[in-house]
């Protein structure tokens, strides 16, 4: 499916994950639409289905899409590789960063860039953003020739994560679970990167969290409860508000 | 039990290291069945085995960048300092010191400390014979220095570094085998540390059709150190084979072994063997040696096999692990996620697999020079983006 519609469009999105009993349903028809200059929170309590979603859009192998689409800007994303997804404009900050011992920083975000533009950057213009970028998550120039997220603390892969995000600026960003495990100060830290990268205007944020505090940061336009695999609920950020006050139990009882 | 007096200091009593010996008739053809020669195809080193004929290094063309004071005139069998540091282990080293009559002699003065790496290049000019080198290192007390061995062209190549590393000095060998895809290559290279002195020994195998080089450390004093890296990248067909031995007979001596390869292609094959001999005497010692294989397609086969023999218990430490594992698929997504191709993504992950030791080696400029000739070899050896 191809067409002009802009935003990434999630339409009845029904996803497998493969357990050694065999596959097993998690995303149960997932209706969601993110327009440029949107921020979307979603919110649902742990085990809802809030981080497969995140990284079967992303294209994670061990999740399969059993039937719906996923369109960013027109472009149907289910049929394309990982890569092809990023370049299409999709961007997964993920809960866990995973380590590449071995790859600097300044290796892996040239070579993303590169890959992302088609072209690479202009060294001297390049590393100047990079350092920008770098000093902005409050993280020194030498962050760059450490190997990617290996011996890093919780903050500095979370940091990092925004840090791609700003250079990388991608046309929509997946944020999943992005505050667990961050201190208020690096709370704020990265919520400023993503209200930076959100001011642009044309793009879209996809925020996954668990808690609200991270909402005092960002202001969602819309917030979506998930549970059991779909979205239950939608409202605007007074929903949040809710959610803070009685939790996620009414919407769990529901499903008994 | 009887006691036994073994002469020489480098004699164990372990299986694994049968005593070394200068008299070719002390090394029997191998049959494949001893341990130092169970990993090694036979067949395809038949030949050498029962060779009569081998030439004094004709075979290579060899061109020595050193200051001419560091040259020495060439050794004599039984001429000091040769066969001070180095007794031939197997059949093939004492081929070799028969062979090499006429072998090249680096020597450091003490003291100095040499800025440029002596560079000798052996370039493989007469691949139908069987050929034979012979080198030694004397590295004076308190002096540092750099020698990088490169071998490339075509050859069938015998090979003895010799290296004897004064109090105090700090000496680092490199050893390429960057060899014509045909290259057969063996040897044994084997350093005595002297007391607080450094050694390091970087070991890098990419071309050649077999290697098999044998690697012994001893120390002639307390306090000495040893770091043997290894890097190797193997193809369909190949057999790369390291066997490493690290003999703690002085005490307060440390040792780090860590060598990492790469596979793929039907047929790659390495051997890794890490001994490590902890002798009575050898108290306070510190050893850890590490052998990691990534083997990047089907048909592939590593080795590894870590000894440790502890005779005292008195040490600081002492472990070894040993890994064979197939790309980690996390790591793949993590970087396809940013964009990078799925080629791009394997040869970064490789890439940093020996990035990560190479960056330990210390000298900028071996550094620099090995993670060219490993991207190189990684441009070469993975195929190019599949889709745009």
């Amino acid at each position: 499916m191809t067409t002009t519609e802009k935003g990434l469009v999630i339409s009845d999105l029904h996803v497998d994950v493969e357990t050694e009993a065999g596959p097993k349903s998690i995303l149960k028809g997932v209706n969601l639409a993110i327009r440029p200059g949107e921020i979307h929170a979603i919110m649902g309590p742990n085990g809802s289905g809030k981080s497969t979603m995140a990284y079967s859009l992303a294209g994670h192998p061990k999740y399969t899409i059993t039937s719906g689409s996923v369109t960013l800007d027109g472009t149907e994303l289910t049929t394309l590789s990982v890569d092809q997804r990023a370049k299409a404009g999709l961007f997964l900050a993920m809960q866990y960063p995973v380590e590449v011992p071995g790859v600097s920083v300044a290796n892996f975000l040239r070579t993303a860039k590169t890959a992302i533009d088609g072209q690479a950057p202009n060294l001297r213009t390049w590393v100047k953003q990079v350092n920008a970028a770098l000093g902005r998550l409050d993280l020194d120039d030498e962050f760059s020739s450490r190997s990617v997220n290996e011996g890093f603390s919780g903050g500095e892969k979370k940091r990092n994560e925004i840090v791609q995000l700003e250079l990388l600026n991608p046309k929509y960003a997946i944020l999943d679970e992005t505050d667990s495990g961050l201190d208020i100060d690096a709370l704020r830290i990265v919520s400023e990167g993503v209200n930076r990268y959100a001011a642009q205007g044309d793009r879209g944020v996809l925020l996954i969290t668990h808690y609200t505090r991270i909402l005092r940061y960002i202001q969602p336009d819309f917030v979506h409860v998930f549970v059991d695999g779909h979205v239950v609920e939608e409202g605007g950020r007074e929903l949040a508000d809710e959610l803070e006050e009685n939790g996620y139990e009414k919407y769990v009882k529901a499903l008994v | 039990m009887p006691e036994v007096t073994l002469p020489g200091d480098l004699r164990t009593q372990s299986h694994l290291h049968p005593a070394g010996s200068f008299d070719l008739a002390d090394h029997p053809v191998p049959t494949g069945r001893e341990e130092v020669w169970r990993f090694t195809p036979l067949r395809r080193v038949e030949a050498i085995l029962n060779a009569t004929a081998i030439t004094d290094g004709t075979g290579l063309q060899v061109t020595v960048g050193a200051a001419p004071d560091l040259i020495g005139p060439p050794l004599q069998a039984g001429q000091a300092p040769r066969g001070t540091a180095l007794t031939p282990s197997d059949r093939v080293a004492a081929l070799a010191h028969a062979a090499a009559r006429h072998p090249l002699y680096i020597r450091i003065p003490e003291g100095r400390a040499v800025a440029d790496p002596v560079r000798i290049d052996l370039h493989g000019i007469a691949p139908e014979e069987l050929t034979a080198y012979h080198l030694v290192i004397a590295a004076g007390a308190h002096s540092a220095a750099t020698v990088v061995l490169h071998h490339t062209g075509a050859a069938q190549c015998l090979g003895n570094v010799e290296a004897v590393v004064g109090d105090g000095a700090k000496l680092s060998v490199v050893t390429l085998q960057d060899w014509d895809a045909t290259a057969v290559h063996l040897g044994q290279h084997e350093a005595k540390v002297g007391r607080d002195a450094e050694y390091r020994h970087i070991a890098v195998s990419l071309g050649g059709d077999l290697i098999r080089l044998q690697n012994n450390v001893s120390y002639a004093g307390v306090g000495g150190s040893a770091e043997l890296f290894g890097v190797y990248f193997v193809d369909g067909g190949q057999h790369i084979e390291h066997r490493i031995f690290v003999d703690h007979n002085n005490p307060k001596g440390k040792s780090l072994v860590d060598y990492r390869g790469a596979l793929q292609g039907k047929g790659a094959r390495s051997v890794w063997i890490g001994d490590v001999l902890i002798r009575p005497e050898a108290e306070g010692i510190e050893t850890y040696e590490s052998n990691k294989n990534l083997v990047l397609t089907d048909g592939c086969r590593a080795d590894a096999v870590p000894n440790l023999e502890i005779e005292t218990g008195e040490i600081v430490g002492a472990g070894h692990s040993a890994s064979t594992g197939r790309f980690d698929d996390e790591q793949l997504f993590y970087l396809r996620s940013r964009g990078i191709d799925e080629a791009e993504a394997r040869r970064l992950v490789v890439r940093g697999f020996f990035a990560q030791l190479v960056g330990r080696i210390g000298l900028a400029d071996v550094e620099d020079a090995l993670m060219t000739t490993i991207d190189r070899e990684l441009a070469a050896a993975t195929p190019e983006r599949t889709h745009a």
